[in-house]
């Protein structure tokens, strides 16, 4: 169900030949394949790689993909998107249907055609075990970090008890890391789905679930909205499938049976075609104006945190730049190799691995917060690429400069103060304004370690209209504004400054 | 009188190439010296070491209250008397591009010999005024003409008033007009005392501006002596080639 967004699906886009999707074709061996869409990286029960062929899938949505395809008379394909686009991929056709434990909300139901619910989970705190007495429900959390996956029905579920239930809400981009960072005690809580909760605990020691469930939820296929007649047909073969016990069955192998899944089946099973839908969970479906006036604050908030966190990671950025600089400038040939290695490490390895390391992997030595290590992360990745603007800048200091100022009797400190280090700031005024802006964006990264910036709060807003048109427009709008000032300001400067 | 500078069998190596054999000279006081010589015979060479810019293999330079001697040049915190005692001219005059007249003239005052930057500005504004660029004291080097760049680059080269002045090509790019004018400055200079050395292998300068021309030739000296005795009555083939060459006009 999750994804650890760790690359974009470009997956996706190499498969832009969508199987023609006609209700009325007759079923047979040329059938095209049903080319269904999730994301292996969510792991099982829902759709992990095949350890046994991992070309292939498994899981129990491989499993109802199959049942579904199987009733249209077509084989099924499994085509790899990244979670959270599973609504805008399915839209532009790069496959019929989208199955990776993708929730019943209003605003999914607004936008696309939605099949019945085929699976319905109930949303689980899991805690430390020593806190099972002590955090029964959300109530009892009250000023606690509760963890949860962004984009989903149990992270507005937070958002919405933040202000009553005083709860400090913290989001991830994947299911694995807030049962972690709860085991570790960065977290109080997380409240997630009971599959992905189970199938936690049996990875991480000493956690335990709340028995009482917070809010129940419901799984469901989502297909084009173009494609409505597909979805009558789906809809059909689903609730054939509860009914002759084929869904039990592939519930029971992925062991997620249970009473009250029973109990669901029956009921969904058993309702006729024109009922009208359940009210799913969430917040009913705003209008899209509505939605961006609430949603407003949040993003203002968001372009703060992104601001804040671009100006410190450059203040940094250049402190330790210029260091390394001048140590590889005027240090001994061990500090020189030294700083090189440092510089060579940083640029040719993935700033998203680097903070992953730096959140995760030292968890176990320092636990940093999230906001110190995505500035020390972003900081300490970009001073590399300032200390060789800064070491360009001073090589390129004329000599006849440098010698003038000895024979003026300056000591080699004075010199680097008051001639060398001036003229090198203004060389290296221009490419560090570009490298102001591309921080400035590159901080979106950061919401692989919970930290909740622009992107990521417009990403959760586009989420929850189920649109990317207006939250994109104003992201845009957000980040320009924050780089456009500073472009100017930085032209300014070189112009005073410009060396004739 | 007592020599300014002595340089005694001053040698210098640069991988295969001797660029400066047994090299010995003096200046004093109240002297205008022209080092002469075509290309590649060795002035800048001579003058880079006597700044201590450059190490040197052999020989020594003495100066009145210190002495430079073969090997690595010595750290800046070793070379206090030296700088005190020996001021540099660059031939593009090399003035710091980020700082105005004044500033370029005053930073050595202030950083170097501690003082207070209201007087080293006053005795700067002065020196640019006594040297016909008291008007140009807050230009940016960029905003100054050649023969204004240069003034500046004597001033802050005169700035804590050394001695001993080295001044490499200050004719290059200059026109037969300003040449004049800096013949009488650098005459003034001389009035007051000092020593100057000036490398130059502008023959028309040398001898309306020089007390004491002397003339290297692969590194070594070929002949020395007054102008007029050197100029009008040559005796080694390297002041002969001098006489003959003449420097493309400036642009």
């Amino acid at each position: 169900m999750s994804t650890r967004a760790l690359l974009p699906a470009l997956a996706g886009l190499c498969l832009a030949l969508p199987a023609p999707v006609n209700a009325a074709s007759t079923p047979g061996p040329s059938a095209p394949p049903l080319v269904w869409g999730g994301d292996a990286e969510g792991g099982a029960p829902y759709v992990e790689a095949d350890p046994a062929d991992p070309t292939r899938v498994r899981g129990f949505d491989v499993e109802v993909a199959e049942t579904i395809a199987r009733g249209l008379g077509r084989t099924a394909r499994f085509q790899q998107v990244q979670f959270q686009s599973i609504d805008a991929s399915v839209e532009r056709g790069d496959f019929d249907i989208g199955l990776s434990g993708v929730e019943d909300t209003p605003a999914r139901r607004a936008e696309h055609a939605v099949t019945i619910p085929y699976f319905e989970f109930r949303e689980v705190l899991a805690v430390r075990s020593g806190d099972l007495a002590r955090f029964r429900t959300l109530a009892d959390l009250k000023g606690r970090r509760v963890g949860t996956l962004a984009g989903t029905i149990a992270y507005d579920t937070l958002l919405a008890r933040r202000a009553s239930d005083g709860l400090e809400v913290v989001s991830y981009d994947d299911d694995v890391h807030p049962y972690t960072d709860l085991a570790e005690g960065r977290l109080d809580a997380v409240l997630l789905d009971n599959i992905i909760a189970a199938r936690s605990l049996r990875r991480v020691p000493g956690l335990a679930v709340e028995p009482e469930a917070v809010s129940t939820g419901r799984y469901v296929g989502v297909l084009a909205r173009r494609n409505a007649t597909l979805r009558d047909r789906i809809d059909a073969i689903l609730r054939q499938a509860m009914r002759d016990g084929t869904l039990e069955a592939i519930y029971r192998r992925w062991n997620i049976w249970d009473d009250s899944e029973k109990a669901f089946l029956e009921r969904e099973g058993a309702s006729v075609p024109a009922a009208p839908a359940p009210a799913p969970l969430g917040a009913p479906a705003a209008s899209p104006w509505a939605a961006t006036a609430r949603y407003i604050p949040a993003l203002l908030a968001a372009a703060g945190v992104t601001l804040v966190l671009t100006c410190l990671a450059m203040a940094l950025a250049v402190a330790v730049g210029c260091g390394i600089a001048v140590g590889r400038i005027y240090g001994g040939r061990w500090l020189a190799a030294l700083l090189a290695g440092y510089v060579e490490l940083v640029r040719g390895t993935p700033v998203l691995l680097q903070l992953f390391v730096l959140y995760y992997g030292l968890a176990a030595v320092i636990r940093l917060p999230a906001f110190a290590a995505a500035l020390l992360g972003l900081g300490l990745n970009y001073a590399a690429y300032e200390s060789e603007i800064y070491r360009g800048a001073l090589l390129a200091v004329s000599r006849p400069q440098l010698e003038a100022a000895r024979t003026l009797g300056l000591s080699e400190w004075l010199i680097f103060r008051l001639v060398r280090g001036p003229q090198a700031l203004r060389l290296a005024l221009a490419p560090m304004t570009n490298d102001f802006v591309a921080l400035l964006k590159d901080s979106s990264l950061v919401s692989v370690i919970t930290v909740v910036e622009l992107t990521k709060e417009t990403a959760i807003f586009a989420t929850n209209i189920g649109s990317w048109v207006i939250p994109g427009i104003l992201c845009a709008a957000l980040y320009l504004a924050l780089s456009l000032p500073l472009s100017r300001l930085a032209r300014r400067l070189e112009r005073r400054w410009s060396i004739a | 009188m007592s020599d300014l500078l002595a340089i005694t069998g001053l040698r210098l190596s640069r991988g295969q190439r001797e660029v400066l054999r047994g090299l010995s000279f003096s200046v004093r006081r109240g002297e205008l010296v022209a080092l002469m010589g075509l290309s590649g015979s060795g002035k800048t060479t001579a003058l880079r070491c006597v700044a201590a810019l450059e190490a040197f293999d052999a020989g020594t330079i003495a100066l009145e209250s210190c002495s430079l001697s073969p090997g690595p040049v010595p750290p800046e915190s070793r070379l206090r008397d030296l700088r005190r005692c020996v001021g540099m001219v660059f031939q593009l005059h090399a003035l710091f591009e980020h700082l105005t007249a004044i500033e370029n003239v005053t930073l050595s005052p202030i950083y170097v010999h501690g003082l207070p930057a209201a007087q080293a500005r006053s005795r700067g504004t002065s020196l640019l005024d006594s040297l016909g660029v008291g008007a140009r004291t807050s230009a940016y080097p960029r905003e100054l003409s050649g023969g204004e760049a240069q003034r500046v680059a004597i001033a802050r080269a005169l700035a804590v008033d050394p001695p001993l002045l080295l001044m490499d090509e200050p004719t290059a790019s200059l026109d037969p007009a300003r040449r004049g004018a800096l013949t009488e400055t650098l005459r003034e200079l001389v009035a007051e005392g000092r020593g100057l050395l000036v490398a130059t292998h502008d023959v028309d300068f040398a001898r309306e501006a020089a007390d004491r021309i002397v003339v290297l030739a692969e590194g070594s000296v070929a002949e020395e002596g007054s102008p007029a005795a050197v100029l009008a009555n040559p005796s080694h083939q390297a002041t002969r080639d001098l006489l003959q060459y003449r420097p493309p006009p400036n642009k």
